[in-house]
């Protein structure tokens, strides 16, 4: 007999044929992506995930009988019927005949598990994407000292108080150190005590705690106990990534589509770079509020359109949550470029003296129907923003009508920027 | 023996826990009791330790170690480790290979006890029945068939850089489409050498190239005959028609194919082939794995060579296997083959030693024999399932299980008909009708090729011969004809035939892009 260990074969025989079914599946692969991409947060994307596919195109076919047709089966466990008996049919079933075992496998598609890379291949294969992963950038990283538990030796600044006496108390409990209240108690009866023979008997035993106290220190050098700290490398690279969005009722299904999959593009990027991406969502009709990623993409929400209310929004929260001094702000703004007139100066205002020297970048993408054009624009919007952008400031703007044209204008607006430019590094 | 003494002194392993000197004392345990006691006639074994990952592989690839590379084992993949993942299907405890060496694999995962429990199931149960099965000696080449693997393998890779991966699996499409029909099932042809197989392959192209000469295309052919000079019979017989296997009509008599693609299909025709056997004896071969892994584990134990929490652990895992729900039960999917198997297998030994007065009229042949081995050993080595279940299945066995029949006609309203239970009047139509439930003749379409005008438009004729009412599915066969005329070259039609040989029923095909 022989035994052959295979564990350290090498793993994923399977892989070959994992990528050829993927590629024969590649469009009903990415047709699931798309649909599992609406239903999913822009974080759970980095996970991977599970993806049910339709089994159009993957069947293999076999010659095999159809439903109808006389059909006999033995079947076990009898318990009431005698022979003759006439059973009515179940309902909904045509035939008699239950379904074997197995046999309804994957009719209604099937589901798998793409691995976090398949998933992103697909997806950023969907979006024309090039290699990002070649321009990721080094990290700088810083060590803070952080509280590790306790030690016996350290520098008496750090000496833990609270962890040092209740070490000396149960050594003391276990040693049975006696306790000061009993030894008031034993010489206070003494004092009382008229008897002498009993005297000299409680003195001779107060004698023995007196010893045994001073035998058994009421705090010994074993007990001192000292705060441990370890240093842990913290990544000084933080982000905030601000999600603005008008939602007034001018924004389409189509148009939020493209504003998430930008966001998500933008998720991606920051989060290859920046150890912890924060994601702010901010939407906003005549007035703004921060909400979860659930509400901004998927909730009805709908009035008049002032852009400045969002961008005061941000600068709120900025001042609240993320000082700038510590963090790398970015913010994205999805628009179809409508807004109210009397609102321009505003906004100017508020994007040029608080919101971009506060920002590493900020974007802004108008989006369009699918069947518009993409090179051209006049909304008032991008003709406020084309008047900033002409001043050297991190504003990036595109118009993007098409899911393909995503990625070309991401790449663009985030291209290696030379160190001189004041946008990220 | 003097090893028996000595290993009534020790356990063969304590706790959960195993290593590599466990398995090799419990294997030799397994084939003292195997060999000596059971007298059972093995191939070699091998015996190989993967992890779960692993299993899925081979799970997906059907079982076998190597094979050539094919989008479809991915798909089987994908949907296995997606059921896994989940926790909706445990991992087989074990796969064993019907080769010589017979290889079994054990994954990591299970416990001193459940190695031993596959060792005696796999590595003893399986590779008797199939190395003493008379289907397997007359149609799989046990030592041949992983060198064959390797072989197709490494022959379809090599057409893949020859003639790209996208015609590649076209072809082998069009095959897996038609594997079902690409077996011989009549035992006329002599064994398959598969050795032979691959060396005649390359003797073939060998003789190809060096006989090759430009000059034969310019030679002049003669004057084309009719049809009608040919006569409807003689063509047939010049084709060997009707036949039954499709994938090697094809391979033989497509005009268009190219000879890589006839190599193909001889491959995917060959392991369809070294699979029907298995397709034939489910019931059998789990039974006789089952039946022996459950004598061998109680010797073990009665040898004190197994703990009793160790038994006991065995004991559960023994009863999840041949656990048979009712047919109310929610979870009944039809007949466990394990289930089935194993009460057969120990009712017969009941019948050998113990017969009753009914046992006697009913087996005459076998009642009272008393040597429960040697006839089982007979019986697994010259019956497939259904045979066996029609010579085998007694009355006590089915009042045990209450079996019943259902007769089911859509044409009868009020519903379905008890036809049988498990009395006097009920046991032999019980008996005849399971066992055509496990007859591969009767539960697969029978199709088959019975015309083709090669004068005239080379149409090629297939029938199916509709026995009660069950036509083909529809959309299914419509892609499969499609392979089949995408092989062909040209068109197909596919009558489907009933009980009066009239037409009741056509599927047409036209090659859509011709395989070149």
């Amino acid at each position: 007999m022989h035994i052959v260990d295979r564990r350290l074969n090498p793993r994923g025989k399977s892989l070959e044929n994992r990528q050829r079914f993927l590629r024969r599946a590649k469009s009903a692969v990415q047709q699931a992506v798309k649909r599992s991409l609406q239903s999913r947060n822009i974080r759970d994307v980095l996970d991977g995930g599970e993806i049910t596919l339709p089994i159009d195109g993957l069947t293999e076919p076999g010659f095999r009988r159809g439903e109808g047709g006389i059909s006999d089966q033995i079947l076990p466990g009898n318990r009431a019927f005698v022979e003759g008996d006439i059973i009515p049919r179940p309902p909904g079933r045509s035939g008699g005949r239950p379904k074997e075992a197995g046999e309804g496998d994957g009719e209604d598609g099937f589901r798998f598990v793409l691995t976090r890379e398949e998933f992103l291949d697909v997806f950023l294969d969907d979006l024309e994407l090039p290699d990002l992963a070649k321009r990721r950038l080094t990290e700088t990283e810083e060590e803070s000292p952080v509280r590790a538990g306790y030690s016996v030796s350290g520098s008496p600044s750090n000496i833990a108080v609270g962890r040092t006496t209740r070490m000396a108390m149960m050594r003391r409990i276990a040693l049975r150190r006696p306790r000061i209240q009993e030894m008031e108690a034993l010489r206070r009866e003494i004092g009382e005590c008229e008897d002498d023979e009993k005297r000299l008997a409680l003195e001779a035993k107060l004698k023995a705690l007196t010893e045994k106290s001073r035998r058994i220190p009421y705090i010994d050098p074993l007990d001192v106990r000292y705060r441990r700290f370890e240093s842990e490398p913290k990544p000084v690279a933080k982000a905030v990534m601000f999600c603005l969005m008008d939602v007034s009722g001018s924004m389409s299904e189509h148009m939020k589509d493209l504003a998430k999959r930008f966001y998500l593009l933008l998720y991606l990027f920051l989060s290859q770079r920046y150890k912890k991406v924060e994601i702010v969502f901010i939407r906003h009709t005549d007035k703004a509020e921060e909400v979860d990623e659930e509400t901004f993409f998927y909730g009805p929400a709908t009035g008049g359109t002032l852009v400045s209310s969002a961008l005061a929004a941000m600068r709120t929260i900025v001042a609240a949550r993320f000082d700038p001094a510590e963090w790398n702000i970015y913010a994205a703004q999805a628009s179809d470029g409508d807004n109210s007139y009397s609102d321009g100066t505003m906004t100017g205002q508020l994007l040029r003296h608080e919101i971009l020297p506060l920002c590493q970048y900020f974007a802004y993408i108008e989006v369009g129907e699918e069947d518009s054009d993409s090179s051209v624009s006049r909304s008032p919007l991008w003709t406020l923003y084309e008047g900033i952008r002409a001043e050297q400031v991190p504003l990036s703007m595109r118009k993007v009508c098409r899911r393909n044209e995503i990625f070309p204008v991401f790449h663009d607006l985030f291209q290696k920027r030379d160190a001189q430019s004041k946008v990220a590094p | 023996m003097t090893t028996t003494s000595m290993s009534k002194q020790r356990l063969l392993f304590n706790g959960a826990d195993w290593d590599f000197p466990t398995l090799q004392r419990v294997h030799d345990a397994c084939e003292e009791i195997a060999l000596g006691e059971l007298g059972l006639d093995v191939y070699p074994n091998q015996i190989e330790v993967i992890t779960s990952e692993q299993m899925l592989d081979a799970y997906s690839s059907t079982g076998m170690p190597l094979f050539y590379r094919h989008w479809s084992f991915g798909k089987h993949f994908a949907h296995h480790e997606a059921f896994y993942r989940r926790g909706m299907r445990d991992l087989a405890y074990e796969i064993v290979i019907n080769s010589s060496p017979c290889i079994s694999y054990l994954m990591e995962e299970n416990s001193a006890t459940m190695q031993t429990l596959v060792i005696a199931h796999a590595a003893f149960g399986h590779n008797h029945f199939f190395k003493n099965n008379y289907l397997f000696q007359l149609w799989t080449d046990a030592d041949g068939i992983l060198d064959y693997l390797n072989f197709a393998k490494s022959y379809i890779a090599r057409c893949e850089e020859r003639y790209g991966e996208v015609e590649v699996e076209r072809t082998l499409d069009a095959a897996h489409a038609l594997m079902s029909h690409g077996v011989h099932r009549h035992a006329g042809k002599t064994k398959v050498d598969l050795r032979d197989e691959e060396r005649r392959e390359q003797e073939r192209r060998v003789h190809e190239e060096q006989v090759f000469n430009d000059l034969w295309r310019t030679v002049p052919t003669g004057k084309k005959r009719t049809a009608a000079d040919v006569g409807l019979e003689k063509r047939r017989l010049a084709l060997g028609l009707p036949q039954d296997n499709i994938l090697y009509f094809l391979e033989k008599s497509a005009p268009l194919l190219q000879p890589w693609q006839r190599e193909i299909l001889r491959i995917v025709r060959h392991v369809a082939q070294y699979f029907h056997p298995q397709r034939q004896t489910k019931v059998m071969n789990e039974g006789t794995a089952t039946y022996v892994h459950y004598r061998i584990m109680n010797r073990l134990h009665e040898r004190g060579q197994i703990s009793d929490g160790n038994f006991l652990e065995f004991l559960k895992s023994h009863a999840n296997v041949v656990f048979q729900p009712n047919y109310d039960d929610r979870r009944f999917s039809g007949f466990n083959p394990y289930a089935l198997g194993f009460a057969m297998m120990q009712d017969i030994e009941r019948i050998v030693t113990a017969p009753t007065e009914e046992d006697r009229a009913w087996f005459p042949d076998i009642a009272g024999q008393g040597d429960a081995m040697s006839v089982l050993r007979d019986i697994w080595a010259d019956y497939r399932d259904e045979s066996f279940i029609n010579q085998f299945l007694s009355p006590n066995l089915i009042r045990q299980l209450r079996l019943f029949h259902l007769y089911d006609d859509p044409e009868q309203e009020e519903g379905i008909l008890v036809s049988a239970i498990h009395d006097e009047r009920g046991y032999r139509r019980i008996r005849r009708q399971l066992s055509r439930e496990y007859d591969i003749g009767w539960i697969d379409p029978g199709i088959d090729i019975v015309d083709v005008d090669l004068a005239g438009d080379r149409r090629l004729l297939l029938r199916h011969n509709v026995t009660n009412d069950w036509f083909l599915q529809e959309a299914d066969t419509k892609l499969v004809l499609q392979h089949l005329a995408n092989l062909w070259g040209y068109d197909v039609l596919l009558q489907e035939i009933d009980s009066s040989n009239e037409v009741v029923k056509e599927h047409t095909a036209s090659p859509r892009r011709p395989i070149q």
